[in-house]
């Protein structure tokens, strides 16, 4: 029953995936680099975080003529099911894209030590020798959308929602609202964000990463309590948001993208996208694919940053002209400050 | 539904009906199923191929078996459940909530009695499942017995709530897993799981211990139904409730009494899952099962034996359909089409008929009944 309303869209979708896929299976040689990601339970498709990370194996099979192939999860019984039917198969690494893999890929990485694994969003303290964990300072760049959307909005309200309440949604909304705070503090100014308390660690969430209308209804109820600028972090959930924010119109509210910039991804509803922070899993994730295949694997941490453009803010596209030039001026300062270090956003 | 509440003898109308009916169904929505993946732009040796991997992923090793079987016990036994209401006249659509509280009482359970032998902690943990199980159904059941109140509207709604129910006990502190923020319960403790039984074969064999309890359990469904006074009045009342209330039965204790017996075996179901597979619950650990045994019971005509080899069945899609990704590289929403379209035929059994006239008596004397 689940997933039933979105199947057809999926479906074709998917083939066009597929089939691009067989024809690089057909093409390429058989002695070939096989990478195998396995999503969560949002799906390849979700323009956001597994599409992603999944486009960083594209990447890869372009540039360097790879082969890749994905299973989708379509529930979290499906996870350790899902990997080991890949752990049969003959992939040269195996990529988990998401926190609530953490489990599951420990697990499988431990039962088959010559098996080369990277996850996105994870690591493994103390690690472990067959895993590379991909994370991702987000805060850095969601100061920055903090910043940003405190000098935007015209009511002094943003709203923000997660989908779950776990480490890689949350750092978001930490950044989001240090942000926010940062703004206040220099401008003297009350600017507040309804649905995440920094120091309760409770707000608003979803509780899936899957639900169209969740965002739809999240981002009414913070509308309704005045947000003109919304930041969904829950995957597809916000493209509901996104909807909204196009029948309402963007005078009155505007969304702020996660992962990937949406503009390009959802290109429907590309005018109600203020900015995106984006996390760039598919340059982390072809950079492993680029090291493995040059033998140079090895388990550990892999971290991206505004610095080292793990992690940024996308441009304005269409609102270039609504952001002032002095706010403009401001993030670029901002952005520096962060990379020097002399502004914290990680505690 | 008519034919299948009858306890008729088995005869040739109802190995039309059970046996029948259902294969060519299967058949159709595979044949079908190529007709949308050839509508779709995907070639014709990648259809050959997809289905080649779908043997594959379900009976075609050891391990496919295993995950067959995995996939299976949970539906079996939720499908079982939904069966007997189904005999008792009550369309029970609440055993995914009921699957919901029985797996979340077999953790509590669990990590209470986690210090017990096995011998206490697995069967007590079991037992909480279904006693949860039993008890949430058993609302709906006194609604509709005391109330009037239908069970289609109540036992969906307690499904909202029990989803509810869940995220919000994942966090208080009994049940959350120590330092995690998000909704996620302690992990059972090893005395409380369901032993892993293919481990010595091989590590990743997921088959575990709940194998013997359906199949206990579909033992327990056929006996209940035909060979016991209750389910001769769970029947007596799906038939005619007027009628068996004059017959003397009591027809508000018949709708409890087989609502609960419903839930019990969901929860079992719901059981089956956190101790057998996951370990643990979360949030929509559930995954839509308590619907798909919905589509399982009506495959299996509400038969136990049915329902056990319509589980065996949507197992082994699930498990193929994993292959046919990876394999073939076809959307696993596929899987999804195919269930679908097999409930399709399964509900239109002249369609079946029309499509395939072969293998069934002549028309005329059977259609006036139907």
């Amino acid at each position: 029953m689940k997933g039933c309303g979105k199947m057809r869209v999926l479906f074709r979708k998917d083939l066009m995936v597929c089939g691009a896929l067989i024809a690089t299976t057909l093409a390429s040689p058989a002695l070939a680099f096989t990478a195998c990601q396995v999503t969560d339970t949002g799906g390849i498709d979700d323009n956001s975080f597994n599409q992603t990370a999944w486009k960083g194996v594209l990447d890869a099979s372009e540039t360097l003529g790879i082969e890749g192939r994905f299973l989708e999860s379509q529930a979290e019984t499906d996870y350790d099911a899902n990997i080991n039917s890949l752990v049969d198969g003959d992939c040269d690494i195996i990529i988990t894209v998401g926190f609530l893999l953490g489990d599951a890929t420990e697990k499988a990485a431990i039962a088959n030590p010559d098996q080369p694994f990277s996850i996105v969003d994870f690591s493994y303290d103390p690690p472990i020798d067959n895993v590379l964990g991909q994370v991702y300072a987000t805060d850095q760049a969601a100061f920055l959308a903090g910043y940003l959307a405190a000098g935007m909005s015209k009511t002094k309200i943003l709203g923000t929602f997660g989908g779950i309440n776990i480490p890689p949604v949350t750092i978001f909304m930490d950044g989001f609202v240090q942000g926010v705070d940062h703004w206040n503090s220099v401008k003297n100014d009350g600017v507040t964000v309804l649905g995440w308390n920094i120091d309760t660690r409770e707000g608003l969430f979803t509780n899936n990463f899957d639900n169209l209308d969740d965002g739809r209804a999240f981002a009414q109820n913070l509308y309704d309590e005045g947000a003109d600028i919304v930041l969904p972090v829950a995957g597809p959930v916000g493209l509901g948001s996104a909807t909204l924010a196009d029948e309402l119109g963007v005078e009155k509210l505007m969304i702020i993208g996660v992962d990937a910039d949406l503009y390009f991804t959802d290109t429907e509803r590309q005018h109600v996208y203020l900015t995106s922070i984006t996390k760039r899993m598919d340059a982390t994730v072809a950079d492993v694919i680029e090291t493995t295949m040059n033998g140079d694997f090895h388990g550990g941490v892999l971290v991206g940053g505004l610095e080292n453009g793990g992690v940024g803010l996308a441009p304005f596209h269409d609102m270039e002209a609504m952001v002032p030039d002095t706010l403009k001026a401001e993030l670029e300062a901002l952005r520096a400050d962060i990379i020097a270090g002399t502004i914290s956003v990680s505690d | 539904m008519t034919d299948a509440t009858q306890g008729r003898v088995f005869g040739r109308t109802q190995l039309e009906d059970m046996v029948i009916v259902p294969l060519f169904a299967l058949v159709a929505a595979l044949v079908l199923g190529a007709v949308v993946m050839a509508a779709t732009g995907v070639s014709p040796a990648t259809i050959a191929q997809s289905y080649v991997a779908l043997l594959k992923g379900s009976v075609g090793s050891v391990n496919a078996i295993s995950e067959t079987l995995t996939a299976a016990l949970p539906l079996v036994l939720a499908g079982l459940g939904l069966a007997l209401g189904f005999r008792s006249g009550l369309f029970n659509i609440g055993a995914e909530g009921q699957i919901v509280v029985g797996g979340l009482a077999a953790v509590v359970a669990g990590v209470a009695l986690g210090d017990m032998s096995a011998f206490i902690a697995l069967p007590g943990a079991l037992l909480a499942g279904a006693a949860a199980g039993a008890f949430y159904a058993g609302i709906a059941g006194w609604l509709r017995a005391a109330t009037g109140a239908h069970e289609v509207i109540t036992t969906i709604m307690l499904n909202l709530i029990s989803f509810r129910l869940l995220d919000y006990l994942l966090r208080t502190p009994f049940i959350q897993k120590e330092d995690r923020a998000d909704p996620i319960s302690k992990s059972v403790p090893d005395a409380a799981e369901l032993p892993k039984l293919l481990t010595f074969l091989d590590a990743n064999l997921r088959l575990h211990a709940g194998l013997f309890l359906t199949l206990a359990m579909v033992a327990f469904a056929y006996w209940l139904l035909f060979r016991s006074k209750l389910g001769f009045e769970f029947r007596a009342s799906g038939e005619n409730a007027v009628a068996a209330r004059f017959a003397g039965m009591s027809a508000g204790w018949t709708i409890v009494l087989a609502m609960a017996v419903a839930g019990a075996l969901a929860g079992l179901a719901g059981a089956n899952q956190t101790l057998g597979i996951l370990g643990r619950a979360t949030p929509g650990f559930s995954a839509g099962i308590g619907f798909d045994a919905i589509a399982v019971a009506l495959l299996g005509r509400s038969h136990p034996v049915g329902v056990f080899f319509a589980g065996v069945l949507f197992g082994a899609l699930e498990a193929g359909g994993r292959q046919m990704q990876v394999d073939a590289g076809v959307s696993i929403d596929l899987i999804g089409i195919i269930q679908s379209l097999i409930i399709v035929f399964i509900a239109a059994p002249l369609l079946v008929k029309a499509i395939f006239p072969w293998g069934f008596r002549k028309a005329g004397k059977r259609e006036n009944k139907s």
